[in-house]
């Protein structure tokens, strides 16, 4: 093409590029907008995903695998051991309950939402939910707390669990007095360690 | 007008009031087609933008307006103190007093001089001192550049317009914006752009050119507001923004007032100059002094619509380009039309 040919071609070229953005732009302005008005109207989540962790505390064994599973370390728990003569009483999938769980914490600020926690769990009592809105002005309050064992009845467990240890301590004696021949268990001396610091190169030499 | 002096007997009130006219309708139509632009923005883009403050996000341009009043006006301390403080207002003013000579309606002009469409001219030339007071005075060198990019933009593009108002003025006869849009009065054949209220052999043979003479001003007076696809001069995601990177508060308001009212201006000037300004297009129907307000303000407000429309559709252009589409391919096309026409006229 020639240099006027391509005058004039771009000219007329760059007018019907601009009519058929138009064109573009225009279908756009009456198509529906893809906007959710998200306090007011909220989309569908999926079905498996995850958000916020809730813990059944009733079915909860304190097996503290969740724990262990936690790649963050945001669940804390603490466990006190219940004395036979007490009832637990079953979990939903008829395991007995042999701990008391006085404390449940998960920090869920620190939570990554694997759900790694969610597949150890024997007794399926530790569940991801859907729920996404949670935020807080105080970090403090995203420490959750699912244990529902008061003061009182932690401390009673506590006590209840020393004076039954007491009670079989005092057994354990009194077995022990009527058969002196118990194996001792020598504690094994650990290999000294060596004194000397391992030698390290002088840096002003080199 | 007679009606308001004999009410206020008094020329100096009359006149006050009568300036300051424009004014209120200057900001009520940038509150408008500020929300014009974001709705627009948002449904091209497929989002839905403002919702909250209240029906449809109406109030939101208010909340802007606010906002922008309240903020704290910071004067860099090393700029040129008189020179920062003024410059908004005469970039401002420049625009403001273009109004004087728009013919609202067949009874409202601000002032029915001679010279209307020279005059319009000659005030778009002012904003641009503004501009270029406002990038040097910065003492800022991206503003400076920025000042100067519009400054040779806005001049390059001051060429068109005044040929393509040339071209019409050699076809009415009068530099009157009033007497333009009277010309083209009795509905919409007589418009300029379809060749005016001339014989049928002249009108047919002037028509294309008189359209491409409207086209041709209708995208220099894209590139006189400084808008998309010819917004270098406030380019903000590539450019450093431009003349008004240090301004803040109030001046900023008074340049973004000041872009807004001009876009009205040139869309006025393109309807009352091709599109029979006041005059309904169905000739007698719908005519009158109150209809013409309507037919002016809502014919400048479709050109808005398109230049809105446009500014979403175009990307920006280089500044070579800028100066390409300037000097070689609008003024020449003009000067050919500007040639043909007076030789129709002569014929």
């Amino acid at each position: 093409m020639s240099a006027l040919g391509t005058y004039f071609y771009n000219i007329f070229h760059s007018l019907y590029t601009v009519i058929v953005g138009m064109k573009i732009t225009i279908r756009h302005l009456f198509t529906r907008s893809a906007t959710v008005q998200y306090p007011t109207v909220k989309m569908k989540i999926p079905e498996r995903a995850r958000n916020r962790l809730f813990v059944n505390i009733d079915d909860c064994i304190g097996c503290d695998q969740c724990s262990i599973a936690c790649p963050v370390d945001c669940i804390t728990i603490e466990t006190i051991k219940s004395t036979p003569d007490m009832d637990l009483g079953m979990t939903s999938k008829n395991t007995k309950k042999r701990l008391y769980v006085p404390r449940f914490d998960i920090d869920i600020a620190k939570c990554c939402y694997c759900g790694l926690c969610v597949w150890p769990c024997p007794t399926e009592c530790i569940v991801m939910t859907d729920v996404y809105e949670f935020a807080e002005f105080d970090r403090q309050n995203l420490i959750y707390s699912f244990s529902n064992m008061t003061v009182e009845e932690i401390a009673a467990a506590k006590e209840r669990l020393e004076k039954y240890n007491g009670e079989q301590a005092v057994k354990k004696a009194a077995a022990a007095k009527e058969s002196p021949a118990s194996i001792s268990i020598v504690p094994v001396t650990p290999p000294p360690i060596n004194p000397e610091p391992p030698a390290v190169p002088d840096s002003s030499k080199v | 007008m007679k009606f308001i002096q004999t009410l206020l007997a008094n020329q100096v009130l009359v006149s006050i009031l009568l300036s300051a006219l424009p004014l209120v309708f200057i900001v009520l139509m940038v509150l408008v087609v500020l929300y014009t632009e974001m709705k627009v923005a948002a449904h091209i883009q497929d989002r839905v933008a403002y919702m909250r403050t209240g029906w449809h996000g109406v109030l939101q341009p208010i909340a802007d307006m606010l906002k922008l009043l309240q903020k704290e006006d910071i004067i860099p301390t090393k700029a040129d103190n008189v020179l920062f403080r003024v410059a908004p207002f005469i970039a401002f003013t420049g625009t403001y007093v273009a109004y004087a000579v728009l013919p609202f309606s067949s009874i409202y002009i601000g002032s029915n001089i001679n010279l209307g469409a020279f005059f319009l001219v000659a005030a778009g030339s002012l904003v641009v001192i503004g501009i270029l007071m406002a990038g040097w005075a910065s003492n800022n060198k991206w503003s400076l550049f920025g000042g100067i990019r519009s400054a040779a933009q806005m001049i390059s593009y001051e060429i068109p317009t005044a040929l393509g108002v040339v071209i019409v003025v050699m076809i009415t006869g009068s530099l009157n914006l009033q007497d333009v849009t009277k010309f083209q009065d009795g509905g919409i054949g007589n418009w300029i752009v379809f060749g005016g209220p001339l014989p049928w052999t002249q009108k047919f043979m002037l028509m294309p050119f008189t359209l491409v003479t409207f086209i041709i001003m209708f995208v220099a007076s894209i590139a006189e507001v400084n808008r998309t696809p010819f917004d270098l001069p406030e380019a903000e995601s590539e450019l450093v923004q431009g003349f008004n990177t240090e301004y803040s508060g109030m001046r900023f308001a008074m340049f973004y007032l000041s872009e807004y009212a001009n876009l009205f201006t040139v869309s006025a000037v393109v309807v009352s100059l091709f599109l029979g300004g006041w005059s309904s297009p169905f000739a007698t129907f719908m005519s009158g002094p109150i209809w013409g307000v309507f037919w002016f303000v809502g014919k400048a407000y479709i050109f808005m619509l398109i230049q809105i429309w446009l500014r979403w559709t175009l990307p920006r252009l280089r500044v070579d380009q800028l100066m390409f589409v300037s000097w070689k391919v609008l003024t020449p096309w003009l000067f050919v039309c500007l040639f043909a026409v007076g030789l129709i006229l002569v014929i």
